[in-house]
């Protein structure tokens, strides 16, 4: 089936077997390495994209499922200031470790934060928790990702309040 | 491990009316919302499909109404959703807290309500809250639509009153006066956990009066379970703790758990016992 969507900003257009997941053609067709193979059936969220903004695994989704949305990797972040900022972060912080859950921690995180920039922020250490439990990391570097989203967010926060 | 989906055929129908016809044609052909236990299980081979039919496309699937006396439920409606709409914590709080309690943010952005029903686990999350309201389901097919109780749609294990050839469409959930709620889920973790066991208690009490409760229960039998037994113990009784800790111990005798990869028969059984005491006294205010 022939499938076209948005990829980083760019259209792309697929030629792809009805079973295919988008995690194999991000991966195998489209050259997308950020999007990491993991468990494969939702439980790690190493394959982690942004669907229309939202945070999805791209293991359980077929790739004729996207026709016409918009997803997004962190290859398409690069240079986006709240991203460069997170990443920043995440690096002062050491929430990386062997990064293979990296990319995707970036994309929820990212996600989250722009949430809460959004509207009236009303996010605190337990949603950051919240947000990222679908996202496994097993060098457990948990704590520092808390702690590198909360720096990000505090930013966004009146002056002189933490999370 | 590298899994393969096996060769399918796959179908976006844009109505409703389509998807049922295209359930009768297409031979071997299964309905996926979400995907999220369904790819996992096709992944597996516990699940065979030939044809998918997607119903992420059908627009009266999807979305939470208000329409005064009840609250309609699309079944394609995102679990994510059903958690960021004010009409489900303002009328079903005690659906929002399973939901919240629900796998993870990816999935909750995938998954959907009426998946979780159909698939019909005995640890679905989303029963044991629509078994306390008595949600009713409405349920399309080719000679159009029929309702079905919640009480009445979960067969036997994963087995549902729905045939293959029918769509789930509506969650109806009559709006009623309850005067507290309580919901406890038990899993092996914190976060993003199948349950062990997870109770949900609606009750309303009147001058210290119990005029109606309800308690149903998941992972504890073939199919996610009402307690009738214990709620009858209950109703019409005077609240105390004395009453609670007598009573509760009655859905023990409602339930039949095993032991499996979570946990032990024995284990859910205490479990059932103490959560049930614990959702009580939440939701009949006991001191």
């Amino acid at each position: 089936m022939r499938v076209a969507f948005t990829l980083n900003g760019h259209r792309v257009e697929v030629d792809v077997e009805s079973s295919e997941t988008l995690l194999d053609t991000l991966r195998l067709r489209l050259g997308v390495k950020s999007v990491k193979r993991g468990c494969e059936r939702g439980e790690c969220g190493a394959c982690s994209v942004l669907l229309d903004g939202r945070p999805v695994v791209s293991c359980l989704l077929l790739t004729v499922q996207v026709e016409g949305r918009e997803i997004v990797t962190v290859e398409g972040l690069y240079g986006d200031e709240l991203f460069e900022e997170l990443f920043e972060e995440f690096s002062k912080n050491f929430a990386i470790q062997c990064g293979y859950c990296t990319p995707g921690m970036l994309l929820t995180s990212y996600a989250l934060v722009k949430r809460a920039s959004g509207g009236p922020l009303r996010v605190s250490g337990d949603h950051i928790v919240k947000a990222i439990e679908g996202n496994l990391c097993r060098c457990g570097t948990y704590p520092r990702v808390v702690r590198a989203v909360s720096r990000v967010l505090e930013r966004r926060l009146p002056s002189g309040s933490r999370l | 491990m590298y899994y393969k989906l096996p060769r399918i055929e796959y179908y976006r129908p844009k109505t409703l009316e389509e998807a049922v016809r295209l359930l009768e044609e297409v031979e071997g052909s299964k309905v996926i919302a979400g995907g999220t236990d369904l790819l996992v299980d096709m992944k597996t081979s516990r699940a065979k499909a030939r044809a998918l039919v997607d119903v992420n496309s059908i627009a009266e699937l999807r979305g939470v109404e208000d329409l005064g006396e009840v609250v309609r439920i699309g079944a394609a409606t995102k679990l994510q959703e059903l958690l960021e709409s004010p009409i489900i914590s303002e009328n079903l709080p005690l659906l929002r807290a399973a939901v919240e309690s629900m796998a993870s943010w990816q999935i909750r952005n995938m998954a959907t309500i009426g998946g979780n029903l159909c698939n019909a686990s005995p640890a679905a999350d989303t029963a044991p809250p629509l078994l306390a309201y008595e949600a009713e389901l409405v349920i399309a097919g080719r000679g159009g639509l029929r309702t079905v109780p919640i009480t009445k749609f979960f067969t036997g294990y994963r087995r549902t009153a729905l045939s293959p050839t029918e769509v789930l469409k509506d969650i109806i959930v009559r709006k009623s006066e309850w005067t507290g709620w309580g919901y406890i889920k038990l899993g092996r973790r914190g976060g993003f956990t199948l349950s062990v066991v997870a109770v949900a208690a609606l009750a309303r009490v009147r001058d210290g009066v119990i005029e109606d409760v309800r308690i149903a229960l998941n992972s504890v039998a073939p199919t996610p379970v009402r307690a009738y037994r214990t709620e009858e113990a209950l109703r019409g009784r005077e609240v105390s703790r004395d009453l609670l800790e007598k009573v509760a111990r009655t859905v023990v005798d409602e339930i039949s758990p095993i032991d499996d990869v979570r946990s032990t028969a024995w284990y859910r059984r205490e479990m059932s016992y103490r959560l049930a005491l614990d959702a009580l006294t939440e939701a009949l205010g006991v001191k």
